[in-house]
């Protein structure tokens, strides 16, 4: 599962650095500009440091070193965002070398507590936050339904993909988007792109 | 005395406000700088936060002056990795980065606690420029 993880990792971080232009152009919109930059550094600084992980088995000490790796190395908000929320995850599944719908739940619900704290925001303020919340109330529909790990990351992704829909609808009230006020409407958040992008990735990686 | 860092998305700007600060400032005084990247670039290192606040800190604390968005982020992470008890003893300064800094180095090198040191810094958003 280590190796399997590390594949997982691996997948997201390509289609981040990927997808960075793409992100910097949602973030020059209504931001700085620098999402697409700052997520594909922290991804390219991961890669190096998951080579020294590669035979790990230990999903939880994967994922801390992951999110070390986004603190001091994305440089903006979704740093220190991102990374807590990977040390979050870290928790639930310390000295775990399988993950079922159940620990993948409890990582979720972690990571996603991690982020509220850290960024003090709620969901309806044009963040990651209404892309992840809709994902992980998805997958605990799809949890309580006794379905597959996959079945549940399906409808997680979805969910977030609506939720990046959603935030097209409401202006910003935090983060550098909230200095544009209302004409931050219209235009959807890098940051709950950037998380739906991963959860999808994460499903493709799980169709192979 | 108590410790004061600098955390700005840019290295100069976090060097150079240090520079003034330091005009200011006692001999013993520690201001640290934490701006910038470890490449260089743009942004803010919770983990570089961290290293300065434990230079900075003599046993009196540390007063924290943050720039936009993310410095508060990176320097909330970065008290995560302190010690209970310098974490007990470090504060950040809701005020503008300059003036605040400028500020708080000047109530620092007078002695006074944390509390007065924020206080002073805090002080700095409502001075007057003309």
């Amino acid at each position: 599962m280590g190796g399997y993880l590390y594949e997982a990792i691996s997948a997201v971080g390509e289609t981040i650095i990927s997808n960075k232009q793409m992100l910097t152009d949602l973030d020059a919109a209504i931001g700085d500009g620098d999402h697409g930059i700052n997520m594909a550094r922290g991804f390219e600084a991961v890669k190096i440091k998951m080579q020294a992980l590669e035979t790990e088995n230990d999903i939880g000490k994967i994922l801390k070193m992951v999110g070390m790796t986004l603190i001091s190395s994305v440089g903006g908000a979704a740093g220190p965002l991102y990374g807590t929320a990977f040390l979050r995850a870290a928790a639930p599944s310390q000295g775990k070398t399988q993950l079922d719908v159940e620990t993948i739940g409890l990582m979720l619900e972690a990571a996603i507590t991690g982020i509220k704290e850290r960024g003090k925001a709620t969901r309806g303020e044009k963040t990651m936050l209404d892309a992840l919340e809709p994902a992980y109330e998805a997958f605990m529909e799809g949890a309580k339904a006794d379905k597959s790990v996959l079945a549940c990351l399906e409808a997680a992704s979805e969910a977030a993909q609506q939720g990046v829909e959603f935030t097209k609808t409401i202006v910003a009230t935090k983060g550098r988007a909230s200095y544009l006020g209302e004409r931050s409407r219209g235009h959807q958040d890098p940051g709950a792109t950037s998380s739906y992008i991963m959860l999808q990735t994460l499903v493709e990686f799980l169709r192979r | 005395m108590v410790g004061v860092v600098i955390v700005s998305h840019s290295q100069k700007v976090a060097e150079g406000i240090k520079e003034m600060a330091l005009q200011m400032a006692a001999p013993q005084q520690k201001v640290v700088a934490a701006g910038g990247m470890a490449d260089g670039g743009i942004g803010t290192d919770a983990f570089k936060v961290s290293e300065a606040i434990i230079s900075a800190n003599t046993g009196d604390g540390v007063a924290i002056m943050v720039d936009l968005g993310s410095a508060v982020l990176s320097t909330e992470t970065a008290f995560e990795f302190l010690d209970d008890e310098l974490r007990a003893n470090v504060k950040i300064a809701d005020a503008p980065i300059l003036e605040g800094a400028i500020s708080a180095v000047v109530e620092a090198s007078l002695g006074s606690s944390l509390t007065a040191v924020i206080a002073t810094a805090e002080g700095a958003r409502t001075l007057n420029k003309c």
